[in-house]
């Protein structure tokens, strides 16, 4: 392992051989905002908050899954970046349902977070508002698909950490959606261990443990002590 | 009961070719790509055979052959010796199938290939052997030369030889991004995996508008066979895959054939022309996800996975199928191959212009005469594509736009039809060369609707992992519905123009970032056609049907 | 969705023969997890259509977690999770065919059968199917009945051919 030198937001830094840019920005106490990736998961960089400016090059890198390079440039902000990242999440509130005022996970939610850090305030896309289901059949979870954003954390601990792979995504486009075994319902599944992992990573409300009030929602993160979402961030 | 996707069963005994024993006179090439195929062109092939028999021409030949070209007026049958193609031979049409049959006997008729701008002014490399050759006869590939470039390949030159003459030929991707193909094998090449790689074959033609795979998978599948285990040879690879769409039984069933040939032949398998070099291909079949053109994503769907994209790198080159450095190049490329070899690459990379060297093949469609398979050098201007060769609009119908690189290119309007078509000109123009689809398109039709159109396509083909790609396609769809529809206001305009801009920068894969490109290049080239929607509520072609403001209203519309 | 009286029975028995076929694809694939979609194709091609019954059936045969096997089975739009009508008319919606009025072929079959794309007529006769692209554009507008292709189509000539099944 060799250690690399390069420079994210004007400050010299160094990471080892094979780190991500995430890595070694947070190591630096650099904030990179990120939704899909959670420590201790395969990242997938498929939310694109992460998005970052290498010099040289035209187009946008994830930062959760590119490595880095010795003498790499790379920019975590710039005016073009906000702009990108407020629409990603403006794009995230107006796909399904996400009125914060009567979620199970108001203020305890990383969806609403990321919209009071990147500043935003309104919404100039319409609302798309599929009417999506909610599975109660578990005894002491359930899932509201109203409030999921496809970001998959569910389903990767389910199958990297817990080894059941009761979660999957059907489906495609604005019509995908988390499923549970053959898509039945989630209190008859035949895999689902009710460890409850799916629930703790969870960024947002879609994924709930029943009988909780709004302020009991807070998710038990030493549950997991391994998997650590909000590292590194600014709150 | 129907069962969806399954190739059409052989319906009845099949017609065997007729070949004289003795030097033949004339042959009759019956084209028996898709297109003919669907004219009846197998009931054509039976009825030759019995007049030819019937008049007691024993030396003259009836065969099946793969794609001739000009689809628009098939069923067709070429003469080789005479250099006469005939157009509209109908099943059942006697003056039309006795003109052929006349003409095997030594009369005149039929069009000249010479003379005919729609013939002549093409260059053949790819398609060289379609339309000449049996595609489900390997002795007919081999008769014409076939193989001679592998053994070539395998028996005199060694790997870095192989991969010098592909470099040097300057031959790029065909499949749409154009990168450099010497390159790529390179990198594959280079790359150290004791646990083998792989060489995989893109068939899945996606875009809509474009059949050029599709009709060299039907008409010569042998030489892309050839083309993998050269490739296959020169990176170290001895497994290929062909991944092809399951829209085209046709192209699945010959290229299985051809496999099984090949290999009974020895001229795939193990030990090819008695060297310590094998290579075996398979087939994977693909299931309706246009994403799957991506290579990552095709990789996860020949892994029996969705077929979504992972961010690059890792490149396939160093981790691809199985983890595993993976060769990809498309159905194109790897037909060209066996040329480069054979001839050398200052022969090939004599064709061509500037950075865009060789040929491409292109699939003309729309509004456009000679609507089919074309093969030109590059550099040439669109013009010479569409009148020249494309016999210019049907009907006296006037040119609006050419469509060229799918749901991720571009329309080029009438003021650049003598621009070049490579792969610089076309980006500089806002479009791409993509696969090679080529849509001609009338005073008659919407640019907005054209937009729309494509829009419509990327929100459904979206795979729905990045959330770009996946809510914003579909956030722009629906504005340009709003503006077909008469109800947008400028604001939405500038709306879309931004949103456009956010998804070809942020999403993950080639789909999404491609998928604002015909929004853009109708903006650059079309804009009044835009206003006319918004300010005048006009649609200028009469396609669209707009909408009174107060109903969409009504309809609990708001929109913003 | 109604099924008719004549129409198969909705989902194959275990001890149906046509499973063999897909025990023996099974079988040659080596039963490896990789093989999912190549098997669904057979079960596809054997039954018509994947149901709940197959698609666990060959969750347990390749040991892939069920989640993963609807996964794939709805990622792909070549595959079906229900009976298909007794003809199906595939109407190809690629550029040259939308451009050549593909739109007014399906609005007609929505007027006469009164179905849309993916939809199949109640006495489960005709299913109708939207195809992205079929490669048949030098013959746009084409629509494809029972397999086969049918190039330079106007709405008047789909709805006869339909009228004629």
């Amino acid at each position: 392992m060799s250690v690399l030198t390069l420079t994210i937001e004007g400050r010299d830094v160094a990471g080892q051989t094979g780190g991500t840019i995430l890595q070694v920005a947070r190591e630096n106490g650099i904030h990179i905002p990120t939704l899909c990736h959670l420590q201790g998961l395969s990242d997938v960089g498929a939310c694109r908050l992460c998005v970052v400016e290498v010099e040289g090059q035209r187009k946008l890198f994830p930062a959760c899954v590119t490595t880095i390079d010795e003498g790499m440039k790379v920019t975590v902000n710039s005016e073009r970046l906000a702009a990108h990242r407020r629409r990603i999440v403006e794009l995230l509130f107006t796909e399904r349902n996400h009125v914060c005022s009567v979620c199970v996970a108001d203020r305890n939610c990383e969806l609403q977070d990321l919209a009071v850090e990147l500043g935003l305030t309104h919404f100039d896309l319409p609302l798309l508002s599929p009417q999506a289901s909610v599975d109660a059949t578990h005894e002491r979870f359930g899932i509201d698909h109203n409030r999921c954003v496809l970001c998959t954390r569910c389903v990767r601990v389910c199958d990297e950490i817990e080894g059941a792979h009761t979660w999957d995504v059907m489906g495609r486009g604005t019509e995908a959606r988390l499923i549970t075994d053959m898509g039945t319902p989630w209190g008859d599944s035949n895999t689902c261990t009710s460890c409850g992992k799916c629930v703790q990573v969870c960024p947002t409300g879609a994924l709930f443990e029943k009988g909780r009030s709004v302020a009991e929602a807070r998710r038990r993160r030493p549950y997991l002590p391994y998997l650590v979402a909000h590292e590194g961030r600014t709150r | 009961m129907t069962e969806a996707g399954t190739p059409t069963p052989a319906r009845r005994r099949r017609q065997e070719p007729l070949i004289p024993d003795g030097p033949v006179r004339a042959s009759a090439h019956v084209c028996m790509a898709a297109g003919c195929l669907s004219m009846q062109a197998d009931t054509v092939f039976d009825s030759l055979c019995e007049r030819v028999t019937a008049r007691g021409l024993t030396d003259v030949a009836v065969k099946r052959v793969g794609c001739l070209g000009l689809c628009a007026a098939g069923p067709l049958v070429a003469v080789p010796e005479k250099g006469r193609i005939y157009d509209h031979v109908a099943a059942g049409d006697e003056a039309a199938l006795d003109g052929v049959v006349d003409g095997l006997a030594g009369g005149e008729g039929g069009r000249p290939t010479a003379t005919d701008p729609f013939f002549s002014h093409q260059v053949k490399v790819v398609l060289e052997h379609c339309g000449r050759i049996d595609p489900e006869r390997v002795e007919d590939y081999v008769a014409v030369g076939g193989y001679e470039s592998l053994t070539k390949a395998v028996t005199t030159m060694s790997p870095a030889e192989v991969l010098g003459e592909v470099t040097r030929s300057g031959i790029r991707g065909r499949g749409g991004a154009g990168y450099p193909t010497g390159l790529k094998w390179t990198t594959v090449a280079k790359t150290d995996s004791p646990h083998g790689k792989y060489v995989v074959c893109n068939g899945d033609e996606g875009d809509p508008g474009a059949f050029m795979d599709r009709s060299v998978l039907e008409s010569s599948p042998q030489q892309v066979l050839e083309g993998m285990a050269i490739a296959g040879y020169a990176v170290g690879a001895n497994q290929g895959y062909v991944y092809v769409r399951a829209e085209y039984p046709l192209a699945v069933k010959r290229l299985t054939t051809a496999i099984r040939q090949a290999e009974h032949a020895g001229l795939l398998g193990p030990r090819i022309a008695d060297t310590s070099f094998g290579f075996d291909v398979e087939i994977r079949i693909g299931a309706g996800a246009f994403v799957c053109g991506e290579e990552t994503a095709l990789i996860a769907s020949i892994e029996g996975g969705r077929g979504t994209p992972r961010p690059r790198p890792p490149y396939p080159a160093a981790s691809g199928l199985w983890g595993k450095p993976t060769l990809i190049n498309n159905v194109e490329t790897l037909a060209s191959i066996p040329a480069i070899i054979g001839r050398g690459a200052e022969w090939y990379s004599a064709i061509g212009s500037g950075k865009s060297l060789g040929t491409k093949v292109f699939a003309l469609a729309g509004a456009v005469v000679n609507t089919g398979l074309i093969e030109v050098p590059l550099g040439l201007t669109l013009r010479e594509i569409v009148f020249d060769i494309g016999g210019g609009l049907p009907g006296g119908g006037k040119f609006k736009a050419v469509q060229t690189g799918g749901p991720s290119g571009g329309c080029m309007p009438e003021s650049l039809l003598d621009m070049s078509v490579d792969y610089e000109s076309l980006a500089q123009a806002g479009s791409i060369m993509g696969s090679g689809g080529m849509i001609v398109m009338d005073q008659g039709t919407c640019m907005v609707d054209v937009a729309k159109f494509f829009m419509d396509f990327c929100r459904e083909e979206s795979c729905g992992k990045c959330v770009p790609c996946r809510v914003g396609t579909t956030q722009m769809y629906r504005l340009l519905d709003r503006i077909t529809r008469g109800l947008a206001s400028r604001d939405e305009l500038a709306e879309l123009e931004s949103l456009a801009g956010m998804v070809r920068d942020t999403s993950l894969c080639g789909l999404g970032q491609g998928s604002p490109n015909p929004v853009f290049s109708t903006l650059r080239y079309f804009r009044d056609e835009y206003m006319a929607h918004i300010d005048d509520r006009v649609c200028p072609a009469g396609v669209c049907k707009m909408e009174p403001r107060e109903a969409a209203v009504a309809a609990g519309e708001g929109g913003r | 969705m109604t099924v008719a009286a004549d129409a198969p029975p909705a989902s194959p028995p275990r001890d149906d023969k046509r499973w063999r076929q897909v025990d023996v694809r099974i079988r040659r694939l080596g039963a490896r997890p990789d093989a999912l979609i190549e098997v669904l194709h057979t079960v596809q091609e054997v039954f018509g259509y994947l149901d709940d019954d197959a698609l666990s059936y060959v969750s347990e045969a390749l040991g892939v977690p069920p989640s993963r096997v609807l996964g794939v089975a709805t990622f792909y739009s070549h595959f079906v999770r229900k009976p298909q009508g007794e003809h199906t008319c595939v109407v190809c919606m690629g550029t040259a065919c939308y451009i050549n009025g593909a739109g007014a072929i399906l609005n007609r079959i929505h007027d006469t059968l009164g179905i849309d794309a993916g939809g199949t007529t109640p006495d489960g006769r005709i299913s109708l199917l939207r195809a992205r692209c079929l490669g048949a554009c030098s013959m746009a507008p084409a629509v494809v009945v029972d397999d086969e292709v049918h190039g330079r189509i106007s709405p008047d000539g789909v709805q006869q051919m339909l009228e004629a099944l």
